[in-house]
Parts: C-alpha cells; sequence; structure tokens
C-alpha cells in the first residue's frame, strides 16, 4: 500500500496524494466499462468497488481474469488510474466515480476526461487530472511510477523532479481541500434564489404567461 | 428576460444568461436556475436520500416530474397482477421512487398513468418540455430536449439533489460549436443516419466541453421526432448538450400536447420562445459543416458511436491499437464489408428511435414480410402515448404478423437492466445510441441504425441496405402509415 492522502480534515479534502500508478492504455473508457448498467438497480451509493469495472476484471466463470491490469498484484493498492485519451465518456451515472473510489482510486489521469464524468467525480473526491497528450503517453508506457499530486499548488510531481500543472477550477479546489460540500454552497444561495423565481413570476404576471399551468 | 441584445448572441448564451442566479466569477461557478426536473428510478435515490439525511424537501416539486422506465418490464402483468420484474432489486428500485414522490409530492407517471414512458420521450409529447426552458434529469440522454430550443443536460446524482433542493445547479459555462448541415438527406436516409455520420466526422469527444447547436436548411427540414433523434445523440459526441432553435415546427408539435399554453397563453408563450435564436452575426467557438447529401444508410461497426461505417463501406483495417480491439470484440476481420454479416437480434426502441414516426418507419419495412427465422425482434414504444397511437394505426399488427415482439413500453434492450438481454456473442442492430462493450447484454455486440435500417437487417437476417426494402417512390420522413 504506497497511496498516502492528506486530508486537511477527516472527511472528504485532500490536499496532497502520493501513490503508484496503474495503468489502462485503452482509449474512450466508457462509464458503462466502469460500472455496467445491470449494477445500476442499487438504491445506495457504497460498495460498488466490486463492479467496477466488473466485465473486463472477472472471466465468464466469476474468477479474477489475471490478464486485467488491476487486478495485477503490483497494482494493489494503487490511488491513480492513468487512462487513455477520453476516460469516462458515456452516461450521467455518478455510480461511476462510486465504484472507482470505493475500490480505491482518488486520482485519474487522461488527456482528456468526459465531461458528466469529471463533474462527478469532483463531488466525490475523485480528482480528475488533464493533462497533455504527450505527458500521457509517457505516463501510459511508464506504468506504477510514484506520482506526487498537489492539490494546493495544482501540481504532478514526476519522479524525475518535474512538476507539471493541471487545470482545475478554483471552485472545485477550494471543495477538494477543504471538504466543502456543494449542496451547502447552493442552500447558502436561498435568497438569491428566492430573488430570481419573484422577478420571473412578475414578469410572466405582466405578461399574463403561465408556461407551468395546469 | 430577454430582451434586445446589445450585441448578436447564440442561442446557448441566451438561455444561459436568461436563467442565471449568479454569474461565475474565477472563483465560483454560476448558480443556473432549472425550469424542468425529470428524474427516473435510477439516479435517484440517493439523492432522496442525502435530502432526507439533511433534513430538507424539494424546493418546486411542481418543477419535478417522475417516470418509471430504466428497470421495469416491458412484458404486462401476469395473472396474479403483478409486473414480471427481472430482480426484486429494480422492483425495490420503482418502489423507493413512487415512495419518495409520493412522500415530497413530486407528479410521477406510474404503471397507472395514461403517459408513462422514457423520460426524454414523455417530457416532449406531455408538453412539459419548452422552448427557452432549462432541463436536467440524472440522465445524459437529456440532451434529447434541445431539440425544442431548451438548453437541457444530463446530471450526477449529487447534482439530482442540488437541483432537488434549491432547484439551481452550479455551472461554467460551455463553449460553442455550431454544426450546419444543408442538403437534402436521400430517400431512406433519415436523421440517425445523420447524426451517426456527424459523430463519425466529429468523433466521439468531438464536442467534450462544448453545446452543440444544429443549423442549417437540413436541420429545419426536420421533423420534432427527427430533432430530438440528433439532439438526443449529442452526448455521444461527448457534448452534454445539444440545439435547435424553436420554428414553426416546434410550435405545431407543442400546440397539439396535453401541457402546452393555452389560448392568450399560447401566444404570449409563442412571442416569448421566439427570441431564443442565434442572432445574425453571433459567433461560435468551433463551426462544423457538413454536407446531408452525401449521407447514406450509417450504421456503427465497433464499440463506441464514433465508429461508423455507411452501409456499403468497409470496415477498418484495425491498425491502431483501439481500432483492433474493437474489431476483436465484434468478432469482425478487418477490411471486411459491413453489409452481409448475419444478425441475431434487431431492437426498434430507446429514447432515440421509439417515437411513433420510428415505429412507422420499422413498420413500413416489416408490413407484409416476415422476420429473418434467426433472428428476434423486439419493437418497444417509448411511451404510453406511442404505444396508443401505434396501435391505433395498426402498427402493432404489423409487427406481430411479421413475428416480431411487441412490449410494453420502457428502456428496455437500450440499456438491458431489465432482462431485456443480447446475449454473449450475438449481433444485435439496434436504433439505441450506445455500442460500448457490453451496453446491451455481457458480451453483447451492437450494430447502432436507423429503424429503417433496423426493420431492413431483420426481414434480411443480416446486415443490409435498407433501400432495397422501401419503395421507390418512400420517402421516409412524410410516408405515414394508412
Ligand atoms: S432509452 Fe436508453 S439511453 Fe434512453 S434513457 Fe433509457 S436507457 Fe437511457
Amino acid at each position: 500500500m504506497s497511496a498516502s492522502v492528506h486530508a486537511a480534515s477527516a472527511d472528504a479534502g485532500f490536499v496532497e496524494l502520493i501513490s503508484r500508478t496503474a495503468v489502462l492504455r485503452e482509449r474512450n473508457i466508457d462509464t458503462d466499462q466502469i460500472i455496467p448498467a445491470r449494477f445500476l438497480t442499487t438504491t445506495e451509493r457504497k460498495g460498488l468497488g466490486r463492479f467496477a469495472f466488473n466485465d473486463w476484471r472477472y472471466l465468464a466463470d466469476g474468477s479474477p481474469n489475471p490478464e486485467f491490469e488491476l487486478n495485477k498484484p503490483h497494482n494493489a493498492g494503487a490511488a491513480i488510474l492513468v487512462a487513455g485519451r477520453n476516460f469516462g465518456c458515456g452516461s450521467s451515472r455518478e455510480h461511476a466515480p462510486w465504484a472507482l473510489t470505493d475500490l480505491g482510486l482518488r486520482a485519474v489521469i487522461s488527456s482528456e476526461i468526459a465531461d458528466i464524468f469529471r463533474s462527478n467525480s469532483l463531488k466525490n473526491g475523485l480528482l480528475p487530472i488533464v493533462v497533455a497528450q504527450d505527458l500521457l503517453d509517457e505516463l501510459l508506457d511508464r506504468p506504477g511510477i510514484e506520482l506526487r499530486i498537489d492539490v494546493r499548488t495544482r501540481t504532478l510531481h514526476l519522479p524525475d523532479g518535474r512538476a507539471v500543472e493541471f487545470p482545475l477550477d478554483a471552485f472545485a479546489q477550494t471543495c477538494l481541500i477543504e471538504g466543502v460540500d456543494q449542496l451547502g454552497y447552493l442552500l447558502r444561495q436561498i435568497d438569491a434564489i428566492h430573488h430570481f423565481e419573484q422577478r420571473r413570476e412578475a414578469a410572466r404576471n405582466t405578461t399574463q404567461e403561465q408556461p407551468h399551468a395546469r | 428576460m430577454t430582451t434586445t441584445t446589445p450585441h448578436p448572441t447564440t442561442l446557448f448564451e441566451k438561455l444561459w444568461n436568461a436563467h442565471l442566479v449568479a454569474p461565475e466569477s474565477d472563483t465560483a461557478p454560476a448558480v443556473l436556475y432549472i425550469d424542468l426536473h425529470l428524474i427516473h428510478e435510477v439516479t435517484s435515490p440517493q439523492a432522496f436520500a442525502e435530502l432526507e439525511a439533511r433534513g430538507l424537501s424539494p424546493r418546486r416539486p411542481d418543477l419535478t416530474k417522475g417516470t418509471l422506465d430504466h428497470s421495469t418490464p416491458t412484458l404486462p402483468a401476469g395473472n396474479d397482477g403483478r409486473l414480471p420484474y427481472y430482480t426484486a432489486e429494480a422492483e425495490h428500485q420503482v418502489d423507493t421512487l413512487r415512495r419518495n414522490c409520493e412522500r415530497h409530492g413530486v407528479e410521477l407517471f406510474d404503471f397507472d398513468s395514461d403517459y408513462r414512458g422514457i423520460v426524454h420521450v414523455i417530457g416532449p409529447e406531455l408538453g412539459l418540455t419548452q422552448p427557452g426552458q432549462t432541463i436536467v434529469c440524472g440522465d445524459s440522454h437529456t440532451a434529447t430536449h434541445g431539440a425544442f430550443g431548451a438548453l437541457a443536460f444530463g446530471i450526477g446524482t449529487s447534482e439530482v439533489g442540488h437541483v432537488l433542493a434549491t432547484q439551481c445547479l452550479l455551472q461554467r459555462r460551455a463553449k460553442t460549436l455550431a454544426i450546419n448541415v444543408e442538403g437534402e438527406l436521400a430517400p431512406g436516409v433519415g436523421a440517425k443516419d445523420l447524426i451517426l455520420h456527424v459523430i463519425g466526422e466529429i468523433g466521439v469527444n468531438g464536442g467534450t466541453g462544448h453545446v452543440i447547436e444544429y443549423r442549417g436548411s437540413t436541420i429545419r427540414a426536420l421533423s420534432m421526432d427527427e430533432r430530438m433523434t440528433v439532439c438526443n445523440m449529442s452526448i455521444e459526441a461527448g457534448a452534454r448538450a445539444g440545439l435547435i432553435a424553436p420554428d414553426q415546427v416546434t410550435y405545431d408539435y407543442l400546440a397539439k400536447t396535453p401541457r402546452a399554453p393555452r389560448g392568450a397563453d399560447w401566444d404570449q408563450a409563442v412571442a416569448r420562445w421566439s427570441q431564443f435564436k442565434t442572432d445574425d452575426g453571433a459567433t461560435f467557438d468551433r463551426e462544423v459543416h457538413i454536407d446531408a447529401s452525401a449521407i447514406k444508410p450509417t450504421l456503427t461497426w465497433g464499440t463506441h458511436p464514433g465508429q461508423v461505417a455507411a452501409i456499403d463501406a468497409h470496415l477498418p483495417q484495425g491498425r491502431d491499437a483501439d481500432e483492433a480491439k474493437a474489431l476483436a470484440y465484434m468478432g469482425f476481420d478487418g477490411g471486411a464489408a459491413m453489409a452481409g454479416r448475419p444478425v441475431d437480434v434487431v431492437f426498434v426502441g430507446s429514447c432515440t428511435n421509439s417515437r411513433l414516426s420510428d415505429l412507422r418507419q420499422a413498420a413500413e419495412v416489416l408490413r407484409g414480410r416476415h422476420v429473418h427465422p434467426r433472428v428476434r425482434m423486439l419493437v418497444v414504444p417509448g411511451s404510453e402515448q406511442v404505444k396508443r397511437d401505434a396501435e391505433a394505426e395498426g402498427i402493432d399488427a404489423i409487427v406481430r404478423a411479421a413475428g416480431a415482439e411487441w412490449r410494453e413500453p420502457g428502456c428496455s434492450m437500450c440499456i438491458a437492466m431489465n432482462g431485456d438481454l443480447v446475449g454473449a456473442g450475438q449481433l444485435a442492430v439496434s436504433t439505441s445510441n450506445r455500442n460500448f462493450e457490453g451496453r446491451q447484454g455481457k458480451g453483447a455486440r451492437t450494430l447502432l441504425a436507423s429503424p429503417l435500417t433496423a426493420a431492413a437487417c431483420a426481414v434480411a437476417g443480416h446486415v443490409v441496405d435498407p433501400r432495397a426494402y422501401l419503395d421507390p417512390a418512400f420517402n421516409p420522413s412524410i410516408k405515414e402509415v394508412a
């Protein structure tokens, strides 16, 4: 177990992650691979790690597929997944980041990460890191190297001393570090929301328009 | 509301600006107001649980509508009156939504409703979906509703909770991509072929970070059903939303829906809706041009929706690792012809192609013909209303007489959560939207295609050009089953 997460608070927040990488080279790994739809009948968000990459991870008889990267002993405990371009495409299922975090992953690195998956990940303490294609190619070719991810400086530190900045929305960064929950933030805007509704209601009444009538 | 704007703006910008509760800044995303929140059984239970854990209740249950579609059986109730759920867990999921809607005063289109169906089919046909709105759902194909000039996109379950609690979302503004389509679609070529072709052109990640606006004479000539097919698959190019500006076609469609405004309200609404269009001179972050007249019936051949080929094309050689992997999964040889491969299953359904006009097209091919003995064919209407309308036209009888199964509304084999499965190694031609590995069942192989192509493949028993089955005078966009 080489992963370590330094969290500012006991719950969601993290400021730094040090871990070896596990690599899935495939491009366009979609959410149906991350967690197949037949496992979505759950009403829980916990415990989905056992279904992560199910159809790649297990053979027809249910035994672990020894060829699948994440099943290989040297990848045990890796908290950083490096994956081919356009990771997480497909559905909006938040079950995908739920399954990955339950598997112990805290960061995904690719040269492109699908929009909804990225947004879902940030709400679940899974850091999506987009890097240039040439750096990704290098990371794909060197599985198992130890990376240090500094959320405060938005920097990826490679073993040879290189430090690479990655894009991270300032708001998402604060949420990760402080463990702030986004619903709490939205709830603090409730006055502005109320005013918006009133403004619209007034505008509609002057035009006698009631689009949601009946 | 939107009035005269100082500089030309795009449809997307107008929609965005009209819903800003708080603008975005360097340190915080925008707070965007949501007009319509659609929920279904799969992505909502954890959101309601979170709400209840915090002692909250939905802010605007009146703007929230629920339906049951993903986990529901497409076979009718048995003699005991019980629906044949695939698993007890699926039934529990449905019961959970029922309970949540009841407890929180959310209208649910349940099995006793005349309007239950796939979430993206019922919103438009009820007239809940209207131009100028923001619409979200815990489902990536929410993009479908963009066909009405609404900013509609899929959200995760945490965000479902955000919208329930506050009717708002935290959002960063997307970039804009115009897809300009000009020219006439050839007979036998439809909206599905068009969007598959577009995804093939721009790539499965070609729309990432963007909201697409579909424009041009080809788009204007499409019916609402066809526009929905196009917008539906925006997510398959990585875009969260697809838009088409509302016009007379939109208003004519909405005028017939049960929940559209009436009388003076209607006139006011149309006046407001017509402002939602891109101004002349407005600029997009990116533009793409597509020649519609060059498009042929198009199918996917691989394991993502960007891997497409025209019906008369040959498969790629599989020189790069991803192509080789896709060909291996599909059991195809690189360079082989697309047409002629034996088909095991045909599925006509899903939020992409389960509306009345889609079923008419399938029926047009099936009428007086028989499904090949090797093929199992399922036709699944998108909603109770589609089913009723189709049955009134005798489409169910045509489908049954051809030896295909006529089912109850739902997502069915599109996502294969309800027991409607394609077997491992079987080849399915499907009118749905995703051909990912295992999407239609573990080991299942999927070719995405139009309803015409799907029905033609069912009759032939192999992948075939649907134009071989059409009356030369047949124009699928206007032809109606008598
Ligand atoms: S039909 Fe398919 S794509 Fe559409 S909502 Fe249902 S599962 Fe999703």
